[in-house]
This record gives C-alpha cells, sequence and structure tokens, in this order.
C-alpha cells in the first residue's frame, strides 16, 4: 500500500493510498465537519457539509468520498465554504421541527453541534413546518421524524452492521422519509432485531431510547464504535 | 455619563428568559449603576418610551398585539435584541405552525379541551387575535443581534449586557451560540 502526499490548508499531509480526505485529513488534525458521516458505515455523502475545494478545478468534492492523490492540494476553510456550510445547515434547521429546547438530545446533538461549528445565530430561511410523525410503536425505541435530517446513518448501520436493513428511505425531495420495512410501524417491523445499532448511530433526537426526558439522551456512541472496531480490526477493546 | 436607556419586552414567550435575567442576581445592582431600566414587564410602565438605547425582546410574535408591539419597540430602539429561542426561532411557542392555521389550536385549546362553557375568546379591542403562524422576531423587525438559549443562561445575558455597556454589538462565541 502506497503512501500519498497531498496539502491539506498548505500543509503537508501522508496518507495511504486507499484513504479519502476525510481520513487524512483527521489523522493530521484538521477538522472537516461532517454529519452523513460515521468512522465504519460506508460513505453517503447527503449532508454535503463535508464539501472541499479542489485546485485544478471548480467543482467542490465531497471529502467523506474523495480518495487521495499525489500532490492533491486542498482547502477546507475558505470563505465560500464556510457560507455553504452555513446554509445547509440552516435548509436542514428549515426543513424539519427542531425545536431543541424540548428535545431528548439537547446537549448531545450533532445537528447543534453544527450549528455551533458554522456559527447559526438565526435562520434567514422560512422554515417548512412540515407535518411529521412520531412513532412511539417499538417497545423499546421511537423515531420522532420531525428530528430525522436523513442522514441514513441509521439505514447504513442497521444494513451493514447488523444485516437486517430494517431502514430505508422513500419518497423524495421534501416528501423523503424513514420508513421500517414496507412503511410499517417500526413495532410492527418483523426485520428489526432491536439491537438499537440505529438509535446509536442518528446524530439527533430522531432515533431514541424510551425512557429519557429532556436533555438525558445517551446515544452511547462507544458501543458502536466498539462493535465496528471487533468486526473490521478483530478488537474487542472492553 | 448618562446611564445605559435599557428595555426588556415579552412577547409570546413563557417569561423563563426573564427568569433568567433576575438570576443575575446581585450583578443586577452593579447593572443600575450603568444601566437604566426605562421599560420592563416587572415594573408598572404603561406605555414603550422614545430613545430606549438596547431592548431584549423575548417570545414570539404569536398574536395581533405581538406583531404591533414589536413594530413599535423597534422604531423607538437604538439596538433590538433577539432574547432567547422563542425569538430566534419560533421555538416552542412555533410548534402550532404545523397545523398551518389559528383556528385548529384555538378549537382544541377552548372547545375540545374545556370543561365548562367551551368558547372562544373573542372580544373586539381586548383579546388580541392570534396570527396563523407565530413567527421568530426577525421576520417582522430587523434585529441587531441574536441571543440563544431555552433560555439563555444568566452568564450569556451578562456578557451580552456587559458588551453594550461597553458601547458594542455583542459578539459571542462558539457555546454562547447553541440552541435550547
Amino acid at each position: 500500500m502506497t503512501v500519498k502526499t497531498l496539502t491539506i490548508n498548505g500543509q503537508l499531509v501522508s496518507a495511504r493510498e486507499d484513504e479519502t480526505i476525510l481520513q487524512a485529513a483527521r489523522s493530521a488534525g484538521i477538522v472537516i465537519p461532517t454529519l452523513c458521516y460515521l468512522e465504519g458505515l460506508s460513505a453517503h455523502g447527503g449532508c454535503r457539509i463535508c464539501l472541499v475545494e479542489v485546485n485544478g478545478t471548480n467543482r467542490l468534492q465531497p471529502a467523506c468520498f474523495l480518495k487521495v492523490s499525489e500532490g492533491m492540494v486542498i482547502q477546507t476553510d475558505t470563505p465560500r465554504l464556510r457560507e455553504y456550510r452555513r446554509m445547509i445547515v440552516e435548509l436542514l434547521f428549515a426543513e424539519g421541527n427542531h425545536v431543541c429546547s424540548i428535545c431528548v438530545a439537547n446537549g448531545r446533538c450533532e445537528l447543534q453541534d453544527a450549528a455551533v461549528a458554522v456559527g447559526l445565530d438565526h435562520q434567514r430561511l422560512d422554515y417548512l413546518y412540515p407535518k411529521r410523525e412520531v412513532d412511539l410503536s417499538h417497545d423499546r425505541f421511537g423515531i420522532d421524524h420531525n428530528r430525522c435530517i436523513l442522514c441514513t446513518r441509521c439505514v447504513r448501520a442497521c444494513d451493514e452492521l447488523e444485516g437486517a436493513h430494517t431502514w430505508d428511505v422513500a419518497g423524495r425531495g421534501t416528501d423523503a422519509r424513514l420508513v421500517a420495512d414496507m412503511n410499517q410501524p417500526w413495532g410492527e417491523a418483523k426485520t428489526c432485531t432491536s439491537c438499537g445499532k440505529c438509535f446509536m448511530a442518528c446524530p439527533t433526537g430522531a432515533i431514541f431510547a424510551k425512557g429519557a426526558t429532556v436533555a438525558e439522551l445517551d446515544h452511547e456512541r462507544g458501543r458502536l464504535e466498539f462493535l465496528i472496531n471487533a468486526r473490521e480490526k478483530k478488537q474487542w477493546r472492553v | 455619563m448618562a446611564r445605559l436607556r435599557l428595555a426588556t419586552v415579552w412577547l409570546g414567550g413563557c417569561s423563563g428568559c426573564h427568569m433568567s435575567f433576575l438570576d443575575l442576581d446581585e450583578w443586577l445592582i452593579d447593572l443600575a449603576r450603568f444601566a437604566e431600566v426605562v421599560y420592563t414587564p416587572f415594573m408598572d410602565a404603561k406605555d414603550y418610551p422614545e430613545e430606549v438605547d438596547a431592548v431584549l425582546v423575548e417570545g414570539a410574535v404569536a398574536n395581533e398585539e405581538h406583531f404591533y408591539f414589536v413594530q413599535q419597540v423597534r422604531q423607538r430602539s437604538k439596538i433590538l435584541i433577539s432574547f432567547g429561542d422563542c425569538a430566534v426561532t419560533g421555538n416552542v411557542t412555533a410548534m402550532r405552525n404545523v397545523l398551518a392555521s389559528a383556528l385548529p389550536v384555538l378549537q382544541r385549546s377552548y372547545l375540545e379541551l374545556a370543561d365548562t362553557a367551551p368558547q372562544i375568546p373573542c372580544e373586539e379591542g381586548i383579546v388580541p387575535r392570534l396570527l396563523e403562524q407565530a413567527l421568530p422576531v426577525h421576520k417582522v423587525v430587523p434585529v441587531d443581534y441574536f441571543m440563544l438559549g431555552c433560555p439563555p443562561p444568566a452568564d450569556r445575558i451578562r456578557r451580552t449586557l456587559e458588551a453594550l455597556l461597553d458601547g458594542k454589538i455583542p459578539d459571542l462565541h462558539g457555546s454562547d451560540m447553541k440552541f435550547g
């Protein structure tokens, strides 16, 4: 496996040839914001918040997908990227019904963290106020579609780590939504094994474990990391 | 030196932001040396005065009275700060907006859930009409600064006020910019 050398933000970085810009940046301590990316799951490239500027082309590229190549020159923090990241977070907040103050994930939410990171102090767009459901049919978990940002981490966790593929996305555009099995209440989805990996993967308070109140939710992401480590590296750190 | 003419106002809010303001505790005594509170729901001022230097506006614009009052507040104030998540985003006050209009909310609250004498309150000139949608303040008037939080913690309010007392627009960062 050969090593590639590239430049990120003026800093020389070396990476394995099969790594992505995101992985190379993280190893070098350079922060590129992400939402739909979760280490251990396949990349999705849906949120577009990891877009970076690549010298030699006007097209922005998602760092979670872009493979490193020798001599690549990348910028991750330009005024244009900062404006686009803010727009992405504004669009996400406008698309759903995100009320942080009463959410179980308040204080432990990656969407909130993204808003802080982009310096979002108010919404310039008009809120959509869509009518979205809350599904409490499962005995251990619930899903509040108002908080879902369609990152599909739950879809990929359930498919790739658990192998059940209970979750998928139905509909298009603003009508797109998470569905369990054949668009059934989650409690009736026969493929669901109640493993909770979707809950561990969810960045917001959309998928939650029953029994936690406002700001109490703990996604226990450490457990997901443990499982991923065990499967990929055959390491069982306890 | 003239004290800063400070005001606070609440619209469609729960007054939690004002309670957090009171959590400034003994610093309020220091504040009184540098700021004169010319209007606040805590005191018995009837009319919003002219030439207010800075005003903290709590709550979303939820009814017609708020809609007209906030415009008067904007006109008479140099710096207007959206105070708390309801003013900045709509927050809980705006959760009714998914029902697309005011009537279902009124029907549910005053007719379906009434124990006795179900009736939607209606008194022209006295009971302000509910707006079809509850709006963040900046959708109605230009806002100079946004103080996030539900409520904004007292130390965040203090840092904001200290900037105002220094004659600057506040400029908070990082975790001070967190909703909720």
